[in-house]
């Protein structure tokens, strides 16, 4: 719209006094003058103006159109349905869209910048509140409040407070079977031996038991338990837990703490993939430096010193995973991990105490 | 009665459309209404329209989605994909990842609808953003909008709700990696951790109850509480009418503008359609969320470069800078046997907590600090409030620090740099880039105000060099009209309020803080020019910019 402080000669009264102990100001000039536009004096360009807002319109029903077209004429039915004809339908819906909406909304401001007046009027505000309404609710609220009598009668006040403040618990406790209570769930994962046998570390995700033979030096296997992937119900769940991470260095760069000496096997180690932090997958192993780094929050662990953080936001080094070769030459689980996997909770250091025990 | 319908006669309609609308206003008393905001006066400003892009958004928003529930099916039971993409065909997945794949490749129109929404979803909160930080550094949420501000603050995080619980639900790998992190935070809450992480999913994580769950929130009960908060938002705005910025012939007892009708409402509905087809292009162009890509949801593994959606980045990026440990000592302690997690529990909730409650309350901050209790209109300009400025800057450095972090992986690939030098930079940035902030943006305040009394008071640079017959040589200064010149002058310069005694005569010590809090505030300050010093400044030809010491105690 015109920018109304443009080529203003004229000059009023500049200069005002608003009290005796305040600097002068400048006085507020008033508006400025307003400016015609060229559609508002050239008919002729209120002409082309119009042409111009019509055009915009036809391109909206333009954009329809093509719209129309590319969603009847592109068919994705068995068969039809490749990348490519979905991009091109996909882009020629939004292109469709585009035009018919642009249309319409550049149209409409068009011919309200163009041709609508463009005086802008001034209006005074009005109090949010007056006085004298603000008296008249007041005594309004003092007389419902004499009227129910609740300041009078104590009794009646305090036994409704009562009330109403325990009313609200029911709907609290309704909640409770949104999930079954913790209990020590996250203490425990499939690693665990059942009946007594131990169970093989499978490759993830097609669960064929792994060969200490087929691990060579410098070499990493997404690991999953056996039998994970026959599971029924809870699949996810067990492998948000169980998932392992196997890697064998020279057995010299390993330098494992009193008690876990029997952990490995040959070199092989086995890590949890969950990270401390927050849980993510520790998906990235770094062969040269021994590091394994998790992509989400870049926390890095050092293998050689049994996945100590040595940078990055987890606290705790990744569980070990003992393991051992069973008689087949398959890497096996000597027990479930010594403590809970997986990001701290509130009771892991009980269960962590409990599991070792 | 008859003596009034005898002098009056009923009004009879002429037309078909008003026979319509008598009927319509007989019952509702439409004509009241219309009578009231026919020709209510909006100003006008481009910096306006980012809340209209938010509104519009959410229209949209509203639009796509419904077309996707009618096709979205948020079961996690487990099936085998037998649709077009043949990349997946027979992979084991969820039902909610099967129909999101459904409504991209064999729903027509479905991959576009999807790209709209999730387009429209990102500028919802973008929009919300960038209009809130015009809201702070232009003062509207002085008085009497500081309830609204705080409805604003409100919607922002129903927003970031709102993108987040339907961010989760396409059941892909890297949302599902999203809502682990998610887990993560909710169990280091000390003593209900646990149990909230086994409510909110259903037992342990990932369970096969949480995408119908977060489905319940995403289409039902966040858009019911952002719809009502946007009512009691607009409703704010008509009782309290739009501020304006300040420029001859507006104060804070009027409002200049267009009519509602018709300018307005046409510039504005025009505008929804613009946003529409603005987001149309996006969607048809530019692929956002390519879930087909990631895979389905697997505990295993995970893609490298991983990000949320980027108002969940800020989040995100504290967590990465957190170090978890220091030396060997582990910021995870354990104290009588339980675990306390500060190493997520401090970046989750501290930065934002920060963020969140200075934003809330800052109106009421700023209002005891100036005890300003007048009602404002009339916007200010960003450098005419310096300090308030290089607050607000302050915080969006802060904000962008983290926001950067979120993405320190990228940006050390991308150029070539250490990780971990990336994160050390980002974390000392952490700490100084807010002071940095705060003093440059001070100072450019400042600045950019002594260049605007240099201009009231001497007028524009012509670029014309002029010798004057002595062979001096002058650049011509062409004089402001008074309209130009009221933009220039007519601002407020508020002065340090000294501490005063309460009516015991004591200066409380609340009082004395008050005080010092309003000298950090204005003691650097830029008086507006004054007729006097334009008068002194035409006499002495090219006088001394600078006001006489008494008028103005600029501290450099």
């Amino acid at each position: 719209m015109g920018n109304h402080s443009d080529g203003s000669p004229n000059h009023s009264g500049t200069v005002a006094t608003a009290g005796q102990n305040e600097v002068e100001k400048f006085q507020d000039p008033g508006l400025p003058p307003h400016r015609l536009r060229l559609a508002d004096t050239d008919p002729k360009a209120a002409k082309r103006a119009e042409r111009q807002v019509a055009l915009l319109f036809g391109i909206s029903v333009v954009g329809t159109l093509i719209f129309l077209v590319a969603y009847f004429a592109i068919d994705l039915g068995p068969g039809e349905s490749t990348i490519g004809n979905i991009r091109l339908q996909n882009m020629l819906l939004g292109l469709g869209t585009a035009f018919a909406m642009l249309g319409i909304g550049t149209g409409i401001v068009h011919w309200a910048k163009a041709l609508m007046p463009d005086h802008e009027v001034s209006e005074e505000r009005h109090a949010i509140r007056y006085e004298e309404d603000r008296q008249a609710a007041v005594r309004i609220v003092d007389d419902i409040v004499e009227e129910t009598g609740i300041k009078r009668r104590p009794l009646i006040r305090n036994t409704l407070l009562g009330a109403v403040a325990l009313a609200p618990l029911p709907a609290v406790a309704i909640f409770g079977d949104l999930g079954p209570r913790p209990d020590n769930k996250l203490a425990h994962t499939m690693w665990a031996p059942t009946d007594g046998r131990l169970k093989r570390l499978a490759r993830d995700p097609d669960g064929t038991p792994i060969k200490a033979s087929d691990v060579t030096i410098g070499s990493a296997f997404h690991v999953i338990p056996e039998g994970l992937n026959e599971l029924v119900e809870g699949k996810l769940n067990e492998k948000a837990k169980a998932v392992v991470l196997l890697m064998r260095l020279d057995p010299d760069s390993l330098n494992p703490s009193a008690g876990r000496e029997d952990w490995g096997y040959n070199g092989i180690v086995a890590y949890s993939k969950i990270c401390t932090h927050v849980g993510c997958p520790v998906a990235l192993y770094e062969q040269q430096t021994h590091h394994l780094l998790c992509p989400c929050h870049q926390s890095t662990f050092d293998l050689t010193q049994e996945c100590k953080v040595i940078f990055g936001p987890a606290s705790r080094p990744l569980p070990q995973l003992p393991i051992a070769v069973d008689d087949e030459g398959y890497l096996v689980a000597t027990s479930d991990f010594k403590e809970p996997v997986g990001p701290s909770y509130w009771e892991r250091d009980m269960h962590e105490r409990s599991i070792n025990s | 009665m008859s003596a009034a319908s005898t002098a009056e006669p009923a009004f009879v309609a002429k037309t078909k459309t008003g026979r319509f609308t008598d009927f319509v206003d007989a019952r509702v008393g439409g004509s009241g209404i219309l009578r009231e905001f026919g020709r209510k006066v909006f100003p006008d400003h481009w910096s306006f329209m980012f809340g209209e892009v938010a509104l519009y958004s959410f229209v949209i928003l509203l639009l796509s989605g419904t077309f996707l529930t009618f096709f979205f099916d948020p079961s996690m039971a487990e099936t085998h994909y037998d649709g077009s993409y043949v990349p997946l065909k027979g992979v084991e997945m969820s039902v909610a990842y099967n129909s999101s794949l459904d409504i991209s490749f064999d729903v027509r129109g479905g991959l576009f609808m999807r790209q709209v929404h999730h387009w429209a979803a990102l500028l919802f909160v973008a929009s919300i953003a960038v209009h809130m930080l015009r809201v702070f550094f232009t003062g509207a949420f002085r008085k009497p909008r500081e309830m609204n501000w705080v409805v604003g603050g409100v919607l922002l995080i129903l927003a970031m709700a709102a993108g987040f619980t339907g961010y989760s639900l396409p059941d892909d790998l890297l949302s599902g990696n999203g809502l682990r992190i998610i887990d993560g935070v909710i169990k280091s809450i000390p003593i209900v951790g646990t149990y909230i992480s086994f409510f909110l999913f259903g037992g342990e994580f990932p369970g096969t109850a949480i995408i119908g769950r977060l489905y319940m929130l995403h289409i039902l009960l966040v858009p019911a509480l952002i719809l009502l908060m946007i009512v009691l938002h607009l409703f704010m705005v008509v009782v309290h009418k739009h501020t304006q910025y300040p420029g001859p012939g507006r104060n804070d007892n009027n409002v200049v503008g267009y009519p509602l009708g018709p300018v307005y409402a046409a510039k504005a509905g025009g505008f929804f359609f613009i946003v529409f087809g603005v987001l149309a292009l996006m969607a048809g162009f530019f692929t956002i969320n390519p879930i087909w890509n990631y895979g389905p949801y697997d505990p295993s593994p995970v893609s490298a470069g991983t990000q949320p959606d980027w108002y969940i980045g800020f989040v995100d990026g504290a967590l990465r800078l957190m170090p978890g440990t220091l030396g060997d000592w582990q910021v995870e302690q354990v104290w009588f046997g339980y675990v306390f997690s500060f190493n997520v529990l401090l970046p989750a909730l501290v930065p934002a907590g920060i963020l969140f409650t200075v934003m809330f309350m800052y109106p009421w901050i700023e209002r005891w600090i100036t005890k300003d209790d007048r009602e404002h209109h009339v916007l200010d300009r960003p450098r005419n409030a310096p300090t308030r400025t290089a607050i607000g800057m302050a915080g969006f450095v802060w904000y962008c620090v983290m926001w950067a972090a979120a993405g320190s992986d990228l940006i050390a690939t991308h150029f070539g740099v250490s990780l971990n030098d990336v994160t050390y930079w980002l974390r000392t940035l952490f700490i100084i880039g807010p002071i940095i902030a705060f003093i440059v943006t001070k100072r450019v305040a400042l600045a950019l105000q002594r260049k605007d009394r240099e201009i009231a008071l001497h007028g524009r640079e012509t670029g014309r060099i002029v010798r004057l017959p002595h062979g001096e040589f002058i650049e011509v200064h062409a004089p402001l009209d008074e309209y130009k010149r009221y933009r220039l002058v007519g601002f407020e310069s508020p002065e340090v309020l000294p501490a005063v005694p309460n009516e015991h005569g004591v200066v409380t010590r609340k009082e004395k803080r008050r005080a010092f809090l309003s000298r950090w505030f204005f003691e650097d300050r830029v008086a507006p020019a004054t007729p006097a010093e334009l008068e002194a400044a035409h006499g002495h030809g090219h006088a001394a910019v600078e006001a006489p010491e008494e008028a103005k105690s600029l501290s450099h």
